[in-house]
């Protein structure tokens, strides 16, 4: 059973770097196919890091790999790139801007890997 | 080994201009003075390129101008977008092109900072420079931003160590204080941190601009964060010499998009009853400002510009990529310097898939990978001068530091122009009529 967490969507340092190596590169995907989690929130869903997880929001789900991060509890991070796009609405409310930070999202252990 | 100094980055916003690049038979062996972002972008500009294709089968680049100009000039409701990592002077080339077809233009603001240049229009905005900022401001916010990642020469030559005219002790002469939803690494570098619910910045700052009015709320916390905390950060706000608060996507990409940043301005407006306190959005690609102000110059609009009635009109929600695509509108797109498929909604992707797209770019991306045609260019600052904007504006020069197979973002755009021009010359005299009756 998932649980509801907040998904903030960002820049980070190796996704910037890695970047340049192309958007193929492996350096590149493992950077934007991980999910930064607090530590309490993993061993409340039974993850270890590097477990796959299923995350669910109203418009796309996604599969990434979590890891442990420096976040409070019931919210989440991933490196913007195209497997939190899947999360993400196209409604902007008129603004042009999507919802791109502050999410709901159901996660849970992924069943496959 | 040819050395190149005084080299402009496009990497990030802050257009560092100070870079010092070592160039051997034709590929970039050193880069000095940059961050580790700016330091990959020359290093690395020679991994994974792009190639020239037309329908994924090898072709030349004159051939894929050719089919671009085709496609475009054949469009009923022609999105062109991207721009914001390439120089000025292809910008100017992209909107020409915009007016001749009459496409909605859109650059990468629009799901960026897009809902900073709105509060603009609406409340304006008191800034300064980012020199100013190193020699005056002696309290600097960081809010919903992390510069430490995003921008990381910002701290040592702008906000944070930097020694300045009124800040001679660098670092010792300024508090720095970091609002955010989560630690991020830019909370190291400040004297103290504010960990606020996600959602509630517009009600912090609406509650900040009601203390410094001299208003006392009957309230016990707000965003999570207690009161006190918040009437001593109102207090270090008032008792400042000259204050500025940086804000980013914290504010342009939550509930509330622009309303966050127009009562974030209104807070700074406030405090200038007291003291100096400005505002500056710590802007992402290198010359995205420089695409905002180009854009202003020639249309009125810094984004979401529609020029389908042979004049433009303004407005987000309507013109802008990410509805313009979800909506499914556009029937073909040109995309110059960015990845619009891997950037924008899932359901906006989508759409942009199913329709004729023209990608110029230097590398591969996933918008490359499903471009019907893709016309690899001369990556700008790498390989082709021009000018970019710095985010508080000022503008600089990029060089060319390296040789590329292939032409500028300008040049291709020039030829799309002449192409389309062959093709439709009622579009060139409807733009022109003077010119055409002399002619």
């Amino acid at each position: 059973m998932g649980r509801t967490f907040i998904l903030i969507t960002g820049r980070s340092t190796p996704q910037g770097r890695t970047i340049h190596l192309g958007k193929d590169a492996k350096e590149y995907v493992d950077v934007v196919s991980a999910l930064e989690m607090n530590e309490a929130d993993m061993a409340g869903l039974g993850l270890g890091d590097g477990d796959a997880v299923r995350l669910a929001s109203r418009h796309g789900h996604a599969v990434l790999r979590c890891k442990k991060g420096n976040l409070p509890p019931g919210l989440v991070f991933a490196a913007y790139g195209a497997f939190v796009n899947a999360l993400i609405g196209p409604d902007t409310q008129g603004t042009g801007m999507p919802d791109s930070k502050g999410i709901e999202i159901e996660v849970e252990k992924h069943a496959g890997h | 080994m040819q050395v190149t100094k005084g080299v402009t980055c496009p990497f990030c916003g802050v257009t560092c201009d100070d870079l010092e690049i070592h160039v051997e038979d034709g590929q970039i062996r050193e880069v000095k003075n940059a961050c580790v972002l700016g330091r990959d972008t020359f290093l690395h500009h020679l991994k994974g390129l792009a190639t020239p294709r037309i329908d994924g089968k090898p072709a030349s680049v004159d051939a894929c101008i050719d089919a671009a100009a085709d496609i475009l000039a054949r469009a009923r409701y022609p999105l062109i977008y991207g721009l914001d990592s390439t120089e000025l002077h292809a910008q100017r080339k992209a909107i020409e092109l915009a007016d001749l077809i009459g496409a909605n233009i859109d650059h990468t603001s629009s799901i960026c900072h897009a809902p900073s240049l709105q509060a603009v229009q609406t409340v304006g905005l008191p800034t300064c420079t980012m020199g100013e900022v190193k020699n005056r401001a002696d309290l600097v916010i960081f809010w919903g931003c992390n510069p430490a990642e995003a921008h990381p020469r910002h701290a040592t030559r702008f906000s944070v160590t930097p020694k300045g005219m009124f800040t001679p002790q660098g670092r010792k002469d300024r508090t720095i204080i970091h609002v955010d939803v989560r630690k991020t690494p830019s909370t190291r570098m400040a004297d103290a941190f504010i960990q606020i619910k996600p959602h509630s910045d517009y009600e912090i700052f609406s509650v900040l601009t009601a203390l410094v009015k001299g208003h006392d709320l009957d309230l016990s916390e707000v965003g999570g964060v207690p009161m006190e905390e918040w009437r001593r950060l109102v207090s270090l706000m008032k008792d400042a010499d000259y204050g500025i608060l940086h804000w980013g996507m914290g504010l342009t990409m939550t509930r509330g998009k622009y309303l966050n940043i127009v009562a974030a301005l209104r807070l700074c407006q406030e405090l200038h009853r007291f003291t100096k306190f400005q505002g500056a959005p710590l802007r992402g690609h290198g010359n995205v400002v420089g695409m905002a102000q180009v854009l202003t110059w020639q249309t009125g609009f810094p984004f979401a510009v529609n020029l389908s009635r042979g004049y433009p009109r303004f407005n987000p929600g309507e013109f802008s990529v990410a509805d313009l695509l979800a909506r499914g509108e556009v029937d073909a797109a040109l995309v110059i310097g960015a990845d619009a498929v891997g950037n924008v909604p899932k359901q906006a992707a989508e759409h942009i898939k199913s329709i004729p797209l023209i990608c110029v770019d230097p590398k591969e991306s996933e918008t490359t990978r499903v471009a019907k045609i893709v016309i690899p260019a001369a990556q700008a600052a790498v390989a082709a001068a021009g000018v970019a904007y710095r985010m508080d504006h000022i503008p600089l020069p990029m060089k060319k530091v390296v040789d590329s197979p292939y032409p500028s973002d300008r040049e291709i755009l020039d030829r799309i122009i002449a192409g389309v021009s062959a093709r439709r010359p009622e579009l060139v005299r409807r733009m022109r009529p003077a010119a055409s009756a002399g002619a």
